[in-house]
């Protein structure tokens, strides 16, 4: 919906006045296309159009930041529908609400729990990012909850109130964590939008349908509040998935800007596999926060590592540098086993090595992030290619012995690879499952 | 002003499959299975047709079998160990409607059983159960090319889904399944080409595109998941747009991928939710048919799939 060059001349003087630098009004609107010049270079610029220009130039769903200088996460800022049109941008963020009505043991428990959600796959560190604190009770006990969350966990976080004095006293003295709030209806808003602006913080407005939501937006962006999140309120799983759908429809074929927010979901089950399955719908169907209540390390795993596979750029495949890696206390006798650069391929066979107890090397050829069957068909895993890499990372010097193992998949290769590279080719197991048993009967 | 929402109309739809024949259809199934017919994108019931829900099959093999983690082993049971039990315990305990059958036991290195024996057991199988079937190859081309002709013939009438066809092997498949009235299931390696060009290359042979099922090759989730996801959305998007060489359902093996995983050997729930969310995820991208093996993980899923449909 990018406005053409043409497009943001008619909203321009059209008096040619150079006072911008460029000769006529018409070089500037093509600049300004090509969004290399800042439309403040025009002194004459109308008000309305340099409203329309500003618009223009924001993406059609606003990044929001949510935390501080020193823990944060953004989400937002998404482009297009599906992720092979090009890629979804910035991973939904996974919190975990909280009641206040926990004993402070409980919540510090819980809150140990959630610190200690960190994983690391395929060469990437999988992390949680919120944290939701809930009020159930008095004004006393939220702000007492408050202050345990604030020392208890590094997280980013949110207050959810109905209460506007009790959310106001919280955001207060969680200030400069800069938590989100919740939430902005039809009939707070003007109050909790002033909280939100007072302290400088992100607000979720929640309304169940878009008019709603598009006419509170409206009024929270006239009052100078414009870090907003989008909820559509408790419906069915379907019904969540039809709302972000059209929220993002919404802002990118539409450039609704009063629905360019992202939008947050509230998972409300109890059973840990039904909340994970509702959770990852979500989170491949656009959401950009999805709260949750389970903290079990197996539930979570699976959430961040759906999210992982959602968010990965399909035009540039997760790739490790092209290597010789020791593994464990290798010598010269270690065995070489070789693989491509895709991280799934290496760090597959690298667990499994590992696993084996047995040192070894791994060099992965670099194949440009293929994996070995896609990379063997594209002949970036062929004998030439295998042999380059041997010499590029001086395999011959590293090892006294003349073996190297290939996956079983390219079995085909050995006669061309021992010919070319002067090694003698052993073929390995076709899964890197096999390889520990396959180490430890090799000699 | 009220907020104009964002419709999608779609000119084409996918097509419908059924799996199973009743005896008013000539064969001896108590129940069909129907899948396909959408005129939508996934779970968008407000734009089109989503007349059929995404349907479960159990995987059971016609061996005990060899590589499957102890806790799949241990939550059947003794069953395992016999292929008709453990089919029986699936229909009867856990209520499965459809089941597919691994042939696994006529490969060279799994028993290496003669065609007769594997018509036998199917024959057989299709005697003690009801549900509809689906049927699948060894994975060794030559011994299957042997195999699979007379296991299609076994089921003759039954209107089986048999698989799996791929790009250089499918000839003598779709011989058979078209002789024997079955479906055929069409495998690409996660390339939407390669099974747009298998699908042209099974209809020119005379079985139509209404008899195909797509398999196009999944990872499991933190295992290539999202190339299959985002492959199944490309053709599901042709699809819809009019492109009927890719307007077929999908089948997703997500058992044996979910299983093999690291992941799933960390504990019996990492392992149930490994497969679930490999199995929900696909879902949104558009699988018809899901191929599982944890009981628990289907009952999960399966129940997910009524949530989701409820609206």
């Amino acid at each position: 919906m990018a406005l053409s060059g043409l497009d943001i001349y008619k909203l321009l003087p059209k008096t040619n006045c150079r006072q911008c630098g460029f000769a006529t009004c018409l070089a500037f609107a093509m600049q300004l296309a090509k969004k290399a010049v800042a439309i403040e270079k025009c002194p004459f610029i109308s008000p309305e159009a340099k409203m329309i220009l500003e618009a223009q130039a924001q993406p059609p769903i606003k990044p929001i930041i949510l935390g501080n200088n020193k823990s944060n996460f953004e989400i937002g800022n998404e482009t297009v529908m599906f992720r092979h049109e090009e890629k979804f941008r910035n991973p939904a963020g996974v919190g975990f609400i909280i009641d206040d009505n926990l004993s402070d043991a409980e919540i510090k428990a819980r809150l140990k729990e959630i610190n200690q959600l960190k994983f690391e796959r395929v060469g990437q560190l999988l992390e949680v990012n919120l944290l939701a604190l809930k009020q159930n009770k008095d004004a006393k006990r939220f702000l007492e909850a408050t202050k345990l969350v604030l020392d208890n966990t590094p997280l980013p976080l949110m207050l959810i109130s109905s209460e506007l004095a009790s959310l106001k006293q919280a955001a207060g003295i969680a200030k400069d964590r800069k938590p989100l709030l919740y939430c902005a209806t039809k009939n707070n808003f003007a109050q909790i939008g002033s909280i939100a602006k007072e302290f400088g913080l992100p607000l979720v407005v929640s309304a169940p349908d878009f008019d709603s939501l598009s006419e509170i937006t409206k009024e929270l962006n006239a009052l100078g509040v414009n870090n907003l999140i989008l909820d559509t309120g408790k419906k069915s799983v379907t019904d969540k998935i039809w709302d972000l759908t059209q929220l993002r429809r919404q802002a990118l074929k539409k450039s609704n800007r009063s629905l360019g927010y992202p939008g947050l979901v509230i998972v409300d089950k109890t059973d840990p596999y039904e909340e994970a399955m509702e959770a990852t719908a979500y989170i491949a169907k656009y959401a950009g926060i999805v709260l949750i209540k389970g903290t079990a390390s197996w539930e979570i795993i699976s959430i961040l590592t759906l999210r992982q596979n959602i968010y990965t750029d399909p035009q540039k495949p997760l790739q490790i540098e092209s290597k010789l890696y020791p593994i464990g206390q290798v010598n010269p006798n270690s065995p070489v086993l070789i693989t491509t650069n895709f991280s799934l391929s290496y760090f597959t066979v690298l667990g499994e090595v590992e696993a084996s107890k047995i040192p070894a090397y791994i060099l992965s050829v670099d194949t440009q992030g293929m994996s070995v069957l896609t990379a063997w068909a594209a002949e970036k895993f062929n004998a030439e290619c295998i042999t380059k890499s041997l010499g590029d990372h001086g395999v011959k010097n590293a090892i006294k012995h003349k073996n190297l193992i290939i996956p079983g998949y390219v079995a085909v290769i050995s006669g061309e690879l021992a010919d070319k590279s002067g090694f003698q080719i052993i073929v390995g197991p076709k899964e890197a499952a096999g390889i520990p048993a396959f180490l430890k009967n090799l000699n | 002003m009220g907020t104009q929402l964002v419709l999608e109309k779609w000119p084409a739809a996918i097509s419908t499959v059924i799996i199973g024949a009743t005896k008013d259809e000539g064969g001896s199934r108590s129940n069909i299975v129907k899948i396909g017919g959408q005129t939508s994108l996934p779970l968008l019931f407000k734009e089109g047709d989503l007349p059929n829900k995404p349907k479960i099959a159990f995987e059971i093999w016609d061996i005990p079998p060899q590589d499957w983690q102890e806790e799949l082993i241990s939550a059947y049971g003794k069953a395992i160990n016999d292929p008709f039990a453990w089919a029986e315990k699936c229909v009867n305990e856990f209520k499965a409607q459809l089941l597919c059958v691994k042939m696994q036991g006529a490969h060279p290195d799994s028993g290496n059983k003669t065609p007769q024996e594997a018509a036998k057991f199917i024959s057989a199988l299709l005697n003690k159960i009801k549900v509809p079937l689906i049927i699948i190859g060894s994975g060794d081309d030559t011994k299957d090319n042997l195999v699979m002709p007379v296991v299609s013939e076994a089921a003759k009438k039954e209107r089986c889904s048999i698989g799996c066809a791929v790009q250089d092997n499918y000839k003598t498949l779709v011989a058979s399944v078209l002789a024997d009235g079955h479906s055929i299931i069409a495998e690409s390696p996660i390339d939407i080409n390669i099974a747009k060009q298998l699908n042209i290359l099974i209809s020119d042979m005379g079985l139509s595109l209404e008899r195909i099922v797509i398999n196009p090759t999944i990872g499991a989730l933190g295992y290539g998941l999202e190339y299959a996801y985002s492959i199944m959305e490309r053709a599901r998007l042709a699809a819809l747009s009019g492109d009927k060489t890719l307007a077929c359902p999908f089948i997703c093996f997500v058992g044996q991928e979910a299983w093999k995983t690291k992941e799933a050997k960390v504990s019996v729930e990492q392992g149930i939710a490994w497969e679930a969310i490999t199995a929900t995820s696909l879902i949104q991208s558009g699988a018809d048919i899901l191929v599982m093996r944890h009981p628990k993980a289907i009952q999960k899923v399966s129940n997910f799939i009524e949530t989701l449909y409820q609206g």
